[in-house]
C-alpha cells in the first residue's frame, strides 16, 4: 500500500527556474527582487486578461529555457495548470510551445502536483527534459470566481488576493550539485465541511496538515530533518490554524513552518489574509526557495502546495470545500536518506 | 479530527468580524451617500420643474450617472471596502453592479458579453422587488374588493 | 428644511447599518442582503408605511435600495386603484422606470469608456 508516498530513486533535478509577475506584485510582493520578469501592465499589454496570463507562463517557461540555453525541441513534456475554466491559459501556451502536454489541475496546489508527475516521468526514464510550474492571473480569476473587478464587495480579514505570477521549472536526469526531488507525496481530497469561500485558508490548512503527517509517516521523517517546510498559499489566517493542528497532533513545533501566501505581500493589510492562485506557490517555491537551496541556505525542504477544489457552482448549489494538497521533498544532499 | 471539532477550533482561530467597526462605517457612508442626494434632489427642485415628491427620480438617475464614473475610475470598490453595506445598499451600489458587470464582460463583446451579462448581480434584485410587489399588490388588492381595507 | 439632510442622512444610514447587520451578522451574501431590503420596502409600502418614512427622510428614504420595492408597489397599487387587479401587472414600472433606465443606459455607456483595472 502506497498511500500516496512516492520516492523516486534516481533523484531528477531541478535545473532552472523562471518566474514572471504583475505590476502590483512588483510593487508590493516581498520577493518581487527575486522574479525574473515584471510587467508594467496587468495584461502584459495584450487586449484581455486571458491573453496576459498566457504570456505570464510562455515568458516564464522560455526565462527557465534560456538560462540553461535549451531550445523548446529540446523538452518533452509540459506539465502545468491555472484556474481559469477548462484551463486555457495553459493549453494556449502550450500550443504556442508547441511541447507535448498535460494539463494539471489541483487548483492552487498545481505546482507542486506537476512536479510530481515531471519527477515521476523522469525517473521512470519516458523523458530527459520536462517543463512542470503554474500560473494564475488576478483579474482573469477574480472574474471567474468572484465578482468583476470593478464590483464593490467589503472583503474580511480571512480573505485572499489572487496574484499575477507564473513560475515554470526545467526538470532533468540527477545532477550533482542541482537541488534533486527525492521523494513526494500525493494529497487525498480533505474536506472538513468549510462553505465559506472567503476563508480559503481554513478550508485548506486540514489538507496541508493530512499530506504533512502522511509525508513523515510515509518516509519516516520528523520535521527537523526539514530546514523548512514551506506551505503553498494557507494565508495569514490558514496557517494559524496549520500550525495550530500541527501542535495538536504531536508536533513539538512549528519554527521551521512557512507560508507562501502569508509572506508574499508582507503583511500589508490591504491584502488581507495574504496571497493564493495558483502562481502563488509556484513563484515563491521557485524564487525564494529555490534560489536557498542553490546557495545552500536550505539544504532539504519540503513543499506543501494546497489546493482548494471549489468552483463558484459547487459553492451556489451549497456543497462544503473539498481541499487537496500535495507534497514534495527537494534535497542538496547528494544521496537520498531513505 | 471530526468536523464538528474542527469547525469549533476554526472559529475559535479565525479574525471576528468587527462588527460595530463595520456598522459605523456603514452608517457614516451610507448616510453620506443619501445626503449627497438630498443635495441633487435640491438641486432638480430649485432649478427645474420637478417637485420634492417627483425629484427622486432625476436623483436616482443622477446617482447612478455618478456611481457609472467612480465605477470605472476604480474608486466605488475602494468606498465598497471601506462602507460595506453603506456603499452597496444605496441605489448607486446598484448601478455599480449593473456597470461593473457590464464592463467587466466587454472583452466578450457588446451583445454577449456586455448586454448579456449587465445584471448578472443587479438582476435578482430587480427580480425580487418586482415579484414582491406583485404579491403585495395582489394582495392589497383582493384585501380591498372584499373590503377588508381601504386605499 | 435643515432638518431633511439631518433626517435624511439618519435613515439612510440606519437603513445602511441594517444591511450590514445582515451580511455580517446573518452571514447573507451581499445579493440576499439587497434582495432582502427590496422585499422590505415592498411589504412596506404594502402596509403604507414607506410613503411615510419618505416625507420624514426625503433621499434618505428614496434612495436605499428598499425604495426600488416601495416604488414598485406603489406603482402597481396606484394602477389597481383605477384598473382592478389587471392594473396590479401594468402599473408597476409606472413610478420607478428611471433607476433601471439610468442602469442600463449608464451601464452600456461605461463598458465603451471604461476597462476594468483590478488593482488595490
Amino acid at each position: 500500500m502506497k498511500n500516496g508516498v512516492l520516492t523516486f530513486s534516481s533523484m531528477p533535478s531541478l535545473y532552472s527556474t523562471g518566474v514572471t509577475a504583475g505590476p502590483l506584485e512588483k510593487k508590493k510582493s516581498v520577493f518581487a527582487e527575486q522574479f525574473d520578469k515584471v510587467y508594467e501592465d496587468e495584461r502584459c499589454d495584450l487586449p484581455t486578461n486571458e491573453h496576459g496570463h498566457k504570456q505570464l507562463m510562455y515568458d516564464a517557461v522560455m526565462i527557465a529555457l534560456s538560462k540553461e540555453k535549451k531550445t523548446i525541441d529540446k523538452i518533452d513534456f509540459f506539465l502545468t495548470g491555472d484556474l481559469v475554466n477548462q484551463m486555457t491559459p495553459s493549453s494556449f501556451t502550450a500550443h504556442e510551445l508547441g511541447i507535448p502536454y498535460i494539463g494539471m489541475f489541483a487548483a492552487c496546489a498545481t505546482s507542486v502536483s506537476s512536479m510530481i508527475t515531471a519527477a515521476l516521468l523522469a525517473d521512470a526514464e519516458q523523458a530527459r527534459w520536462l517543463i512542470a510550474g503554474s500560473s494564475s492571473q488576478h483579474n482573469a480569476i477574480e472574474r471567474q470566481f468572484r465578482y468583476p473587478l470593478e464590483y464593490g464587495s467589503q472583503k474580511g480579514a480571512t480573505c485572499q488576493w489572487t496574484v499575477t505570477a507564473a513560475g515554470a521549472v526545467l526538470i532533468g536526469q540527477h545532477k550533482e550539485g542541482n537541488p534533486s526531488i527525492c521523494c513526494a507525496t500525493v494529497g487525498k481530497v480533505v474536506d472538513m465541511g468549510m462553505t465559506d469561500p472567503l476563508n480559503m485558508g481554513a478550508a485548506m490548512a486540514p489538507a496541508a496538515m493530512e499530506t504533512l503527517s502522511c509525508h513523515l509517516k510515509g518516509h519516516k521523517k520528523t520535521i527537523d530533518d526539514y530546514d523548512t517546510i514551506i506551505t503553498g498559499d494557507l494565508g495569514s489566517n490558514g496557517f494559524k490554524i496549520f500550525k495550530a493542528l500541527a501542535n495538536e497532533s504531536g508536533l513539538s513545533h512549528t519554527k521551521n513552518f512557512r507560508d507562501a501566501g502569508e509572506e508574499f505581500y508582507g503583511n500589508d493589510p490591504s491584502f488581507n489574509a495574504g496571497a493564493s492562485g495558483s502562481g502563488c506557490s509556484a513563484a515563491v517555491f521557485l524564487s525564494d526557495v529555490y534560489k536557498k537551496l542553490q546557495k545552500r541556505e536550505y539544504k532539504r525542504v519540503l513543499l506543501i502546495a494546497t489546493g482548494a477544489l471549489l468552483s463558484p457552482l459547487t459553492y451556489q448549489q451549497g456543497d462544503s470545500i473539498p481541499c487537496i494538497a500535495h507534497a514534495i521533498e527537494v534535497t542538496m544532499d547528494g544521496v537520498s536518506v531513505n | 479530527m471530526e468536523q464538528e471539532k474542527y469547525a469549533h477550533l476554526e472559529k475559535e482561530l479565525s479574525p471576528k468580524t468587527p462588527i460595530l467597526k463595520n456598522v459605523i462605517k456603514a452608517f457614516l457612508v451610507g448616510g453620506l451617500i443619501c445626503l449627497i442626494g438630498q443635495f441633487i434632489a435640491l438641486f432638480y427642485i430649485t432649478y427645474f420643474d420637478f417637485t420634492e415628491r417627483t425629484a427622486s427620480n432625476p436623483t436616482v438617475a443622477t446617482m447612478i450617472f455618478i456611481s457609472m464614473l467612480l465605477t470605472g475610475f476604480g474608486l466605488y470598490k475602494k468606498i465598497s471596502q471601506f462602507g460595506g453595506a453603506g456603499a452597496s445598499v444605496p441605489i448607486t451600489g446598484f448601478g455599480n453592479a449593473v456597470v461593473s458587470s457590464a464592463i467587466e464582460h466587454k472583452s466578450e463583446g457588446y451583445v454577449l458579453g456586455v448586454g448579456g451579462n449587465m445584471f448578472k448581480l443587479a438582476g435578482s434584485v430587480i427580480l425580487f422587488g418586482v415579484f414582491s410587489a406583485f404579491i403585495v399588490a395582489l394582495i392589497k388588492t383582493i384585501l380591498v374588493k372584499f373590503g377588508v381595507v381601504s386605499w | 428644511m435643515i432638518s431633511i439632510y439631518i433626517t435624511s442622512f439618519i435613515v439612510g444610514g440606519l437603513i445602511c447599518v441594517i444591511g450590514q447587520l445582515l451580511m455580517d451578522v446573518a452571514k447573507l451574501t451581499p445579493a440576499h442582503t439587497l434582495c432582502s431590503l427590496v422585499v422590505a420596502g415592498s411589504i412596506l409600502d404594502g402596509f403604507g408605511l414607506y410613503e411615510p418614512l419618505i416625507d420624514f427622510a426625503g433621499a434618505g428614504a428614496t434612495i436605499p435600495i428598499t425604495s426600488f420595492g416601495n416604488a414598485l408597489t406603489h406603482g402597481a397599487l396606484a394602477e389597481a386603484e383605477k384598473h382592478g387587479l389587471i392594473g396590479v401587472v401594468t402599473g408597476m414600472f409606472e413610478v420607478t422606470s428611471s433607476g433601471i433606465s439610468a442602469a442600463i443606459i449608464f451601464g452600456l455607456i461605461g463598458a465603451l469608456l471604461f476597462t476594468s483595472k483590478g488593482n488595490v
